[in-house]
C-alpha cells in the first residue's frame, strides 16, 4: 500500500471512531468554534471605540484574521500526533513501536488522530471571511481565489512546522512544552493583526525566524491589493507563503536529527 | 479550632504540591510575557492611532498597560476549568473515599481548589512583577510597564479586592466541579466556560473598553469580581465609594455563588452514582 493510501485508511478509521460518539462530535466542534470566535470580539471592540488604526479598517483586519483561522485549523487537524508527541509517544516509549513499523514515523504520527472538533475554528474563520468580504465589498476574482489557496497552503506548513519542532524538543524534554504554546497559539495571536501594529523586534521575529508574516500579513495584502506600508516591494508579497515550505523543510530535518538521537524511556 | 483542622490541612498539602512543578510554571510565565506583549502592543497601537477617542476612554493607555500585566501575572485566578483532581476521581470512584471522610465536602473541596489555585498563582505573579514591573524599566521601557498602585489606600483596597477575587473565583470553580460531579465528564463543561470567562471577566479586554451601553452590565455580571473589579481598585479607576461598591458587589456574587452551591451539591450528591472501583 502506498503512503498516500495508507492515510487515507488512517483518516477513515479516526473518522469512524468518533461518529461513535456524533454528538459529542458536534458539541467539542461548536465549543471549538465558540472559543476561537471570541478572539474577534475585542478586535471588534476595539474598533468601535478607536475607529480605524493606522489605516486599517476592520474589515482588512478580518481578513488576516481569517487566514490565519483557516491555515491553522488545517495544520492542526493535521498534526494531532505531533502535537500530543511528548506525553503520549515519548514518555510512554509508544513511539518504540512506531520505529518497528515498515512505514516513515512521521506518516504515522500525521495519521495518529484526525479531530473533526478543528473544523470549528475552521468553520468560524470561514464565516469572518464571509463578513469581511461583504463589509469590504470584495470581489473575489480567480486570480485572488488562487492567491488565496496559495496563501492557505503556506500556512498550513508553517503551522505544521511548529507542530513538529514541538515534537522535536520532546526528544529531550520528554514531555510535551507548555512554552511552545507561546509560539503556536501566541503567534496565531499575532499573525491575526497586520504586524505594522508591532514593535521592530516583533516584527523582526515574525518575518525572519517564525515567518508568520510571510503567510498571512505580506500574501493577504497583495489579495486585497494593497502595498506594504511597512514597505516590502509588491512583487514580493505573493510569494512570500513559500517561506512556509521552506520552513516546513527545516523542521522535518530538524525532526530526522531528533529522531536519530532518540533514546527510549523504557517501557 | 480542631473542627477547621481538616481544611487547613487539605489546603496546605494542595498547595505544597503544586508548588513542585517549577517547570509548569515557568513554562506558563514565557507564554503569559509573550502574550502580554502582544497585548501591550495592540493596545498601544489603538490608543495612539486615536487620540481623540483615547481621551474619551474610560481608561487610560497607561492603565489599560497595567492592566495587561496584571490580568496575565493573575491567570491563575481565571475560573475556567475545575479541579483536575475531581474529576479524575469522578472517572476513577476515588469520589467515594470523599464521601465517607467526616468533613464538610462543599468546604473540603472548596479549600482544596483554593490551594490548588493559589500555588500556581504565587509564583507567576512574582515573575511578572519581576519581568514587567522591574526589568521592563530598567532597560528603559517604562512606558510599557506595570505601574505601582495609584496610592497607599488603592493599594489596601485592592488586597482586600484581589482576596474576594480568589474567593469568588473559587466559588465558580465548584460550580464547575459539581457539573463535572453531575454529568461524569469535564470536557464540556471546560470548554463551554473558556470563553465565557475569557470574555466577561476582562482577561481578554479590559471590561470598561467595551462599548459604553454594555458598561453596567459588564460591571454587576458575577465574572468582573474575578479580574475587572480588583484590577480597576488597584488602578485607581474604581476609587472611594465605587470601590466600596465593586467590593460589595463581590461579595454579593460569593455569597449567592457559594449558597447556590452548596445547595446543588447536596442535591448531586444523594444521588451520586459511584463509577469505578
Amino acid at each position: 500500500m502506498n503512503a498516500l493510501a495508507l492515510l487515507g485508511r488512517y483518516f477513515a478509521a479516526s473518522m469512524r471512531s468518533q461518529m461513535q460518539y456524533p454528538a459529542s462530535a458536534l458539541m467539542l466542534t461548536v465549543g471549538q468554534l465558540a472559543s476561537t470566535a471570541i478572539e474577534i470580539v475585542s478586535i471588534w471592540a476595539l474598533f468601535d471605540r478607536f475607529g480605524a488604526i493606522k489605516g486599517w479598517e476592520l474589515g482588512e483586519v478580518m481578513f488576516f484574521y481569517a487566514f490565519v483561522g483557516v491555515s491553522f485549523a488545517f495544520a492542526d487537524f493535521l498534526t494531532r500526533g505531533f502535537d500530543v508527541f511528548g506525553s503520549d509517544f515519548v514518555r510512554t516509549g509508544a513511539f518504540d513501536r512506531l520505529l518497528l513499523r515498515p512505514r516513515s514515523a512521521a506518516l504515522q504520527l500525521v495519521g495518529h488522530d484526525f479531530r473533526i472538533s478543528r473544523f470549528g475554528r475552521f468553520f468560524q474563520a470561514a464565516i469572518v471571511l464571509a463578513v469581511a468580504t461583504q463589509m469590504l465589498h470584495f470581489v473575489w476574482t480567480p486570480q485572488a481565489i488562487a492567491l488565496a489557496l496559495w496563501t492557505v497552503a503556506g500556512g498550513v506548513a508553517l503551522f505544521s512546522a511548529l507542530f513538529v519542532l514541538q515534537a522535536v524538543l520532546a526528544f529531550w524534554t520528554v514531555e510535551s512544552l507548555e512554552a511552545v504554546n507561546a509560539l503556536t497559539y501566541g503567534g496565531v495571536y499575532a499573525g491575526q493583526l497586520p504586524i505594522s501594529l508591532y514593535a521592530r523586534w516583533l516584527r523582526t521575529f515574525l518575518i525572519f525566524i517564525v515567518p508568520l508574516a510571510c503567510v498571512a500579513y505580506f500574501p493577504v495584502l497583495a489579495i486585497l491589493g494593497r502595498s506594504d506600508p511597512l514597505g516590502a516591494p509588491d512583487e514580493f508579497l505573493p510569494v512570500a507563503p513559500l517561506a512556509g515550505f521552506i520552513f516546513l523543510g527545516l523542521s522535518l530535518l530538524a525532526w530526522r536529527f531528533g529522531v536519530s538521537k532518540y533514546t527510549s524511556t523504557g517501557s | 479550632m480542631d473542627a477547621l483542622r481538616p481544611y487547613a490541612a487539605a489546603f496546605s498539602s494542595r498547595f505544597l504540591l503544586m508548588m513542585q512543578y517549577r517547570a509548569a510554571a515557568l513554562a506558563g510565565f514565557f507564554t503569559q510575557c509573550w502574550f502580554g506583549a502582544v497585548h501591550v502592543m495592540v493596545l498601544a497601537a489603538f490608543y495612539l492611532g486615536a487620540p481623540e477617542a483615547a481621551a474619551a476612554s474610560p481608561i487610560s493607555l497607561s492603565q489599560a498597560v497595567t492592566y495587561t500585566w496584571l490580568a496575565q501575572g493573575l491567570l491563575a485566578v481565571m475560573p475556567w476549568v475545575g479541579d483536575p483532581e475531581i474529576a479524575d476521581g469522578v472517572r476513577t470512584g476515588a469520589i467515594s473515599y470523599d464521601r465517607l471522610r467526616p468533613v464538610d465536602p462543599y468546604a473540603l473541596w472548596y479549600v482544596r481548589a483554593a490551594g490548588w489555585m493559589t500555588a500556581r498563582l504565587a509564583p507567576r505573579v512574582a515573575l511578572m512583577i519581576l519581568a514587567a514591573g522591574i526589568v521592563l524599566p530598567l532597560i528603559g521601557q517604562g512606558q510599557w510597564a506595570w505601574r505601582p498602585p495609584a496610592s497607599l489606600s488603592a493599594a489596601l483596597l485592592f488586597a482586600l479586592s484581589e482576596a474576594l477575587a480568589i474567593a469568588l473565583a473559587c466559588a465558580i470553580i465548584m460550580l464547575i466541579n459539581i457539573v463535572v460531579v453531575a454529568t461524569l465528564n469535564a470536557r464540556g463543561v471546560n470548554i463551554l466556560m473558556q470563553p465565557l470567562v475569557i470574555v466577561f471577566t476582562g482577561n481578554l479586554l479590559p471590561l470598561a473598553l467595551y462599548p459604553d451601553n454594555l458598561r453596567t452590565f459588564l460591571f454587576v455580571q458575577p465574572f468582573a469580581g474575578t479580574l475587572d473589579i480588583p484590577n480597576r481598585i488597584y488602578f485607581g479607576a474604581l476609587a472611594g465609594q465605587m470601590a466600596w461598591v465593586g467590593i460589595g458587589l463581590q461579595l454579593f456574587w460569593i455569597t449567592t455563588l457559594v449558597t447556590l452551591g452548596r445547595w446543588w451539591l447536596g442535591r448531586v450528591m444523594a444521588r451520586l452514582e459511584v463509577q469505578g472501583g
